[in-house]
């Protein structure tokens, strides 16, 4: 019972929410320490930090699903007791994930009441969710189709389904965690649009993201967490970017990327009518056609799922494909046995897949045995029929000291490196070889923003040398920042390239929703109606 | 952060597993009206107390090697090898094929003869599951287990049908040329001065199988082919990303695998029966899977499980040949170490770490370390 803060002085109001004191500890590392907020109902709070500065640790505890070590909790100033998430539930609490905990094959009704059948009759509830269902449209704006399979539904939708079951679990405050990651530009202003009306009618939101934008854009107040601490509380209308970004990582961090113009140089990946079937039949890419020069990044702007993965895949050997793809001239082979990882790196192409932790390096490996991963039959590498260890962890130990990989230990296990560090050794290996082509899929994703400066450095230091560079991003400020050239991807094919000083993005956002005629104003409704016909996400056609 | 010391993990969780296993099993036995302290003392003398006891610990030990190191290296391709059972068996048929039809001039030639034909078999027995899993997708571990059905009618088939001599009422070859027995441990330590039971069926493929568990040690951490085995197990999709392909390396582990296990017919057929009889592998195909649970997959690890095994073997038999302990309470005790060691590892493993956790940071009482949520 130790509320160190005590500001004890009754308001107008009692706050929504108030955590006073929370400390959290996982062995010997400080998640939360001791972190008191207060959140005044029917507004916005931002919570800003990096990956592992605690944010989630702290939606855990206020969700149940840790217990705190020390600090209580108040929810419209009485005190709380969240043991679980069924007590967050009844104490007014709602949790909209970043991962979407929604059943597919299930309707948007069945999925509103799951868990909160009334009964063991199933009629009645669905009739009573079905009421209030449109009730909540009627006050929030939240128009969503009853009786449609969540498979069907764009992830926008999706979404909005995972708010409605935390307002019909007569949630009034409603966490969001990294909500707009999935989402194109003009569904993430239609999510904000939502979590207005939400405010007005008297919710409040906790809102927990990455994104500078967004918090500027729609939070009333705003926490900056660092390292598990709450570095401060500030009115979201008295700072400005740099100075959250400053408070985030603690010291001053350049938001923007400093580049000369290209000098795009001879064709190094040509690219004509590539066509990709999946193992279900559905085509994920129905005829790219692109090339990248030397000397330029080509970026590659989507939503997530519309083929970029299938795109990187088959450019890297690890997918079966159809058409002409020429490196440096030469056909490469898109089926069979010379198609594969290996091969494609002796091609001259390196390649930083887009999900590291599944792709890029084997976390129970050691760094030493991850800077081989993909390269471990390189002869360097190799003493008689044996694998040179030794060689392998001295080079390893000289890429983590020029990439500044931390800590430069090469026996540490990948797992125990921080997002920007694993991404800093995929990286180190892969720019290392020297490539001629380099395939970059979502390079910062969850990267802090120390960590990205170095990575965008390194990837324009990379063109510089005349190298070719493929870049896949869902992140537009980055493809933006990044890029030579735009090719907006959606549904399998390239609606069009721009250049990036010629577009912004809200052109892009259209040509990801796969509008091609940017001129003409659209709804909101006509994007969504698009992106649901595409299928919006990953695997969702049968 | 790993949150145990490795020698924590490697030593004292098996070690603690052993002890509650040991503790149960006494409660057991007292519950039948035995003594447990005499029960166990009968046991350390019967396994370990003299060369004869040894001489039968170390035979039950070699065939556990040889089918342990089979599931382990199944293990770190992620794949679940519990065919163990039948790739023994043809390696025995392996192992008779190559005794009888062979004039081998030496044992020492018959002994590589052998093993090569043991491990074909045993590999070709393996491969038909690997092929099925890696093209057809059809689980190893429901095809394997049906293997080890077909090889048991097959070996029957083949015993009573085809290898059995004319006239022999029992369903098993003849006996294997002169040339072919190997040495015991009695023949190979005299030389050196020492004196080792006569009638204890411990030989040569001892040093074969110490042998082996070196070698695999090699290939696992010392190798490419090993370091692609391993990331295949640990991430497959990483290993599709590093161009390492899943077919290949699924072929390849369950091969390696296969002649491991077929392997062990040096041993009880060549080395201790010197004939093929009906279900001369008497089980050990099975205990192979709690020898590398226990073991950790690691060669060393197997070894030591190997021979901690194979003491409760001769021990047990012991305990049944001298005591009104029935022999099917022996088979409970073995369960139980299996048990405890393998499938109960994180009842031990959970109290271990939160214990190791409260050690590291002394003021705070901790819940055992969770990864934090999304």
């Amino acid at each position: 019972m130790t509320a160190n803060d005590s500001r004890g002085q009754p308001e107008t109001a009692a706050p929504a929410i108030e955590l006073k004191g929370i400390s959290k500890a996982f062995g010997p590392v400080q998640a939360n320490k001791d972190i008191s907020i207060r959140v005044m109902p029917g507004t916005i709070h931002g919570i800003i930090g990096e990956n592992g500065a605690g944010k989630s640790t702290l939606m855990s505890i206020l969700y149940g699903f840790y217990k705190a070590d020390a600090g209580e909790i108040f929810i419209a100033g009485r005190k709380a007791n969240i043991t679980d998430s069924q007590a967050a539930i009844a104490a007014g609490i709602g949790m909209v994930f970043q991962h979407f905990k929604l059943v597919e094959n299930f309707t948007v009704l069945e999925n509103i009441i799951l868990g909160a059948e009334d009964g063991w009759k199933l009629r009645p509830s669905l009739n009573k969710a079905r009421k209030s269902l449109v009730e909540l449209a009627k006050d929030y704006g939240l128009n969503v189709e009853p009786d449609a399979l969540v498979q069907d539904i764009g992830v926008g939708m999706q979404q909005r389904v995972e708010i409605l079951k935390a307002l019909y679990r007569q949630a009034d405050i409603l966490i969001l965690d990294e909500p707009t990651g999935v989402l194109t530009p003009a569904e993430a202003d239609q999510l904000f649009r939502i979590l207005g009306r939400l405010r007005s009618e008297g919710k409040t939101i906790i809102l927990i993201t990455h994104k500078l934008r967004e918090i500027m854009e729609i939070t009333d107040t705003v926490s900056v967490m660092r390292r598990g601490e709450m570095t401060a509380t500030v009115q979201t209308a008295e700072t400005s970017p740099a100075e959250l970004a400053e408070l985030m990582v603690g010291r001053k961090v350049l938001l923007r990327v400093d580049k000369t113009p290209a000098t795009p140089g001879e064709v190094v990946l040509d690219v004509k009518n590539l066509k990709v079937v999946d193992d279900k039949g559905v085509e994920r890419l129905r005829g790219i056609n692109l090339n990248v020069r030397a000397g330029e990044v080509l970026g590659i702007a989507g939503v997530a799922g519309n083929g970029q993965s299938e795109l990187l895949e088959v450019l890297g050997g690890y997918q079966d494909g159809t058409g002409e793809v020429r490196v440096n001239g030469q056909l490469i082979d898109l089926t069979g046995k010379k198609s594969d990882g290996q091969s494609r790196r002796a091609r001259g192409i390196a390649h930083v897949p887009e999900d590291r932790q599944r792709e890029g390096l084997i976390m129970e490996y050691q760094a030493w045995e991850n800077t081989a991963f993909g390269y471990h039959r390189d002869p360097a590498y190799k003493s008689g029929i044996l694998m040179d260890n030794a060689a392998i962890r001295a080079d390893t130990a000289e890429k983590m000291e020029r990439f500044d990989v931390r800590p430069p230990n090469p026996r540490l296990e990948a797992k125990n490196f921080s997002g920007g560090n694993q991404q800093k050794l995929v990286l180190a290996r892969e720019i290392e070889r020297n490539p001629d082509l380099l395939l970059i899929g979502q390079p910062t994703r969850g990267v802090d923003i120390g960590a990205i400066e170095f990575i965008h450095q390194q990837i324009v230091a990379l063109r510089d040398q005349g190298k070719a560079i493929l870049l896949v991003s869902v992140e537009l400020e980055e493809i933006l920042a990044l890029s030579d050239r735009i090719a907006v991807m959606f549904d399998g094919k390239i609606m069009g390239e721009r250049l990036p000083d010629q577009t912004d993005e809200k052109e892009l956002g259209l040509l990801m929703a796969g509008i091609t005629d940017t001129d003409r104003d659209h709804s909101v409704e006509e994007v969504e109606a698009n992106l649901a016909h595409a299928g919006g996400d990953t695997s969702k056609e049968v | 952060m790993d949150v145990m010391p490795k020698w924590a993990e490697v030593i004292l969780v098996p070690l603690i597993s052993l002890l509650l296993a040991a503790a149960l099993s006494a409660l057991v036995i007292l519950a039948i009206g035995e003594d447990p302290v005499a029960a166990v003392k009968m046991m350390v003398t019967g396994a370990l107390g003299s060369t004869y006891g040894w001489g039968y610990t170390l035979y039950y030990a070699t065939n556990f090697m040889f089918t342990g190191l089979a599931v382990a290296i199944a293990f770190h391709a992620r794949l679940f090898n519990i065919g163990g059972e039948g790739q023994a068996m043809l390696g025995g048929l392996g192992v008779a094929l190559a005794c009888l039809y062979i004039p081998w001039p030496h044992w020492s030639l018959a002994l590589i003869g052998a093993a090569v034909m043991a491990g074909l078999f045993g590999a070709v027995w393996a491969a038909i599951p690997a092929w099925l899993q890696a093209k057809r997708g059809s689980h190893i571990v429901i095809t394997t287990i049906m293997f080890n059905f077909i090889a048991a009618a097959l070996l029957n088939y083949v015993l009573v049908n085809l290898l059995r001599p004319r006239g022999q009422m029992d369903p098993a070859t003849a006996r294997f040329p002169e040339a072919t027995n190997l040495p015991t441990l009695h023949e190979l330590l005299a030389p050196l001065g020492i004196e080792f039971s006569k009638s204890a069926p411990a030989n040569v493929s001892f040093l074969v199988a110490v042998a082996a568990c070196f070698v695999l040690w090699v290939l696992i951490w010392r190798t490419r082919l090993g370091y692609e085995i391993r990331a295949y197990g640990h991430s497959e999709s990483a290993a599709k990303y590093a161009g390492i392909s899943p077919v290949r390396i699924t072929m390849i582990a369950m091969i390696i695998s296969g002649a491991l296990a077929g392997m062990m017919a040096i041993n009880n057929v060549m080395g201790e029966a010197e004939r093929l009889v009906l279900n001369s592998t008497e089980g050990a195909g099975f205990i192979g899977i709690a020898v590398a649970l226990m073991g950790r997959s690691h060669p060393l690890g197997v070894f030591f499980s190997a021979i901690l095994f194979g003491f409760l073997y001769q021990g047990g038999a012991e305990l049944a040949l001298w005591t009104s302990i029935p022999r099917e309470l022996i088979v409970v005790i073995q369960a139980l170490v299996i048990l405890f060691t393998g499938a109960l590892d994180n009842m031990v493993r959970m109290p271990l770490e939160r214990f190791f956790l409260m050690v590291r940071t002394p003021p705070k009482p901790e819940r055992k370390p969770v990864e934090p949520a999304e």
